[in-house]
């Protein structure tokens, strides 16, 4: 029920973000979705990829740090209180996001959030307990164009 | 109270002789007094175990010292021989003798302690009162000290300096630009004492304030602590509108007051009655040819409760022995150029590579690959220092990132002294260099030796 995430370190200057991507695509790899946090010094890129292992390797091959993290896809009503409701669900049980980002793709009435948790396997079953669709890689797989 | 004097006025009323007995001396006397002194140096330092050791193996003695050639028969003494002795290993008088101690800015997180007797004390007061009036100061002057009052030696050495001299002193000490310019508007001093970036700090934080850095009161300065270079006295001239005198000590031989600049200011007069001063070459230990650069290597001549003999500075400088116009008849040195070994002084505070190494040591999984960048970008040093990220401390969290940059930075400041700002760089980025490491890209440009 969770998904891989790759995680790179990149340096803030012009030029840093196009190079991992661009040795990824070289591979084939299409990226799904993406996020990327900042600061002046520096940026760490989340990437959800289809086939992540080789996207690892092509990425550490290549001199990246690359580190994986597993996340919880998350589907949402699409409309206005579909994410309030998820997330107040998982205030009253305790579990802390460290951050989220939305998924490039949205199908039928739901939106696709990506958590990630310190215990995502707790905030797995804290979600199911409470209805909500949590979505497993092999599912999402299916939806996404190759 | 004053007016504004034409600079050349200045530097009349600057070319005193504070003791023309000592300062003027003619070389022969001169050397015969220094060899009388270095005599009576080594019978001293027969107390101390460094010394006597090394004296007992040799069979060295004050007898031995029938030139001053002979100085080159006695021992070095090393930085590292002062630490292995503390506190105090070198103390040549009974410890009730002592009248005050200081100590070296921590380069190791420990300070070397240095002490001094009564008589010291009014020696010490001597050496400086000397520069001081070689560059301006009157008994009529008040002067405003703006170096750090402690253990560096810099706030107290020349603080009895200008006492010696007779003129007021204003202990404002080091920091706090906005009330260093409200009590220079205040009382008028005439002389600024600090180090030269504090001086150009002085300058913006008057011109923040809206005030003109030329209309201050003040018309000479004494800078030291900090290596600085000739563009930086024409940008404190400039700006204050102010003669800059440039003057050298090292707390491990006395603090400030081993030499000082004349009006002429081409190189700093040793006070040979109380130092000689060699110049020789780190690697052969011989002498540098007349006028070549090489380590500077002091020897105390007056000092009573912690004499040193052929102490090895580390700090590179020229030696000219040609006469002076102003009349002095002692030795000049030039502005250190340079170091033997790698420590870099950084707002006046002495660090070695080694311990930013060490600070990255203490953090977990920090790596060894860093480089330190220093610049100083307005008027006070900044430093940076690249770290190389790699996998065991790189996380998705931001959070946890900056907890690392917080985490180093602290680090840092807890064995180096310096708050320093913490880049995460890729892997890899960092040049690697054959041989030894380059850790250090000094921006600053204080090293060129340009005063020649």
């Amino acid at each position: 029920m969770k998904l891989q995430q790759l995680s790179l370190f990149l340096e803030n200057r012009p030029g840093r973000l196009g190079a991992p991507l661009e040795a990824i695509a070289a591979g084939g790899i299409n990226i799904l979705t993406l996020s990327l946090a900042d600061t002046a010094q520096f940026g760490i890129l989340r990437l959800i990829v289809r086939d992540w292992e080789k996207a690892k390797r092509i990425l550490e091959e290549a001199g990246w740090i690359v580190n994986l993290t597993e996340v919880v896809a998350v589907d949402l009503l699409d409309r206005p209180g579909g994410l309030a409701a998820a997330l107040k669900i998982l205030e009253g049980a305790n579990l802390n996001i460290e951050y989220m980002y939305a998924f490039s793709l949205r199908r039928d009435d739901k939106a696709i959030l990506i958590f990630r948790f310190e215990d995502p396997d707790r905030a797995v079953q804290v979600l199911l307990d409470h209805g909500l669709e949590v979505v497993d890689a092999d599912e999402l797989m299916r939806h996404v164009p190759e | 109270m004053n007016g504004r004097d034409p600079v050349d006025r200045r530097e009349e009323e600057a070319g005193r002789i504070w003791n023309p007995g000592a300062e003027t001396l003619p070389r022969e006397e001169l050397r015969a007094l220094q060899l009388e002194r270095l005599r009576a140096t080594v019978e001293r330092v027969s107390q101390v175990p460094f010394y006597r050791e090394h004296f007992r193996r040799q069979d060295l003695g004050a007898h031995s010292i029938r030139t001053l050639d002979d100085l080159r028969r006695l021992p070095f003494t090393t930085k590292e021989d002062l630490r292995r002795h503390q506190p105090l290993g070198f103390l040549a008088v009974p410890r009730h003798e002592v009248a005050r101690i200081h100590g070296s800015s921590g380069t190791t997180g420990t300070p070397t302690f240095v002490a001094y007797t009564a008589q010291d004390l009014r020696t010490w007061s001597e050496l400086c009162a000397r520069f001081l009036v070689a560059g301006g100061l009157r008994p009529h002057h008040t002067a405003q000290v703006a170096f750090g009052y402690g253990l560096f030696t810099g706030g107290f050495g020349l603080h009895y300096g200008i006492e010696r001299v007779g003129a007021a002193v204003i202990p404002a000490a080091a920091g706090n630009t906005r009330r260093q310019l409200d009590i220079m508007r205040e009382l008028d001093p005439e002389v600024l004492i600090c180090t030269p970036s504090y001086a150009l700090t002085i300058a913006d934080g008057a011109r923040e304030l809206g005030i003109e850095p030329r209309s201050l009161p003040i018309r000479y300065g004494h800078f030291g602590g900090e290596p600085w270079s000739e563009d930086m006295r024409r940008e404190i001239e400039s700006e204050l509108n102010i003669l800059a005198f440039n003057n050298y000590g090292l707390s491990e031989v006395f603090g400030p007051g081993v030499s000082g600049e004349c009006p002429a200011r081409n190189g700093m007069h040793i006070q040979e009655d109380h130092f000689i001063v060699e110049c020789l070459d780190p690697e052969t230990l011989e002498p540098v040819p007349e006028g070549e650069p090489g380590e500077l290597v002091i020897t105390n001549l007056s000092r009573e409760a912690m004499p040193l003999l052929r102490y090895r500075t580390r700090d590179i400088a020229r030696l000219d022995r040609t006469p002076c116009a102003c009349g002095r008849t002692t030795t000049r040195m030039s502005r250190v150029t340079g170091r033997t070994d790698d420590m870099l002084i950084i707002r006046g505070v002495n660090v070695f590579p080694s311990q930013i190494e060490e600070a990255l040591l203490r953090v977990e999984g920090a790596t060894p690959h860093y480089l330190i960048e220093i610049d100083r970008p307005g008027t006070l040093d900044e430093v940076h220092v690249k770290v190389e990220m790699h996998p065991e401390i790189f996380s998705d969290r931001m959070d946890r990132m900056q907890t690392l940059c917080e985490r180093i930075s602290r680090e840092i400041q807890t064995v180096a002294g310096i708050r320093a700002h913490v880049d995460l760089v890729e892997p890899r980025s960092i040049e690697r260099s054959v041989g030894k490491a380059k850790r250090v890209l000094d921006k600053r440009g204080l090293h060129r030796d340009d005063d020649a």
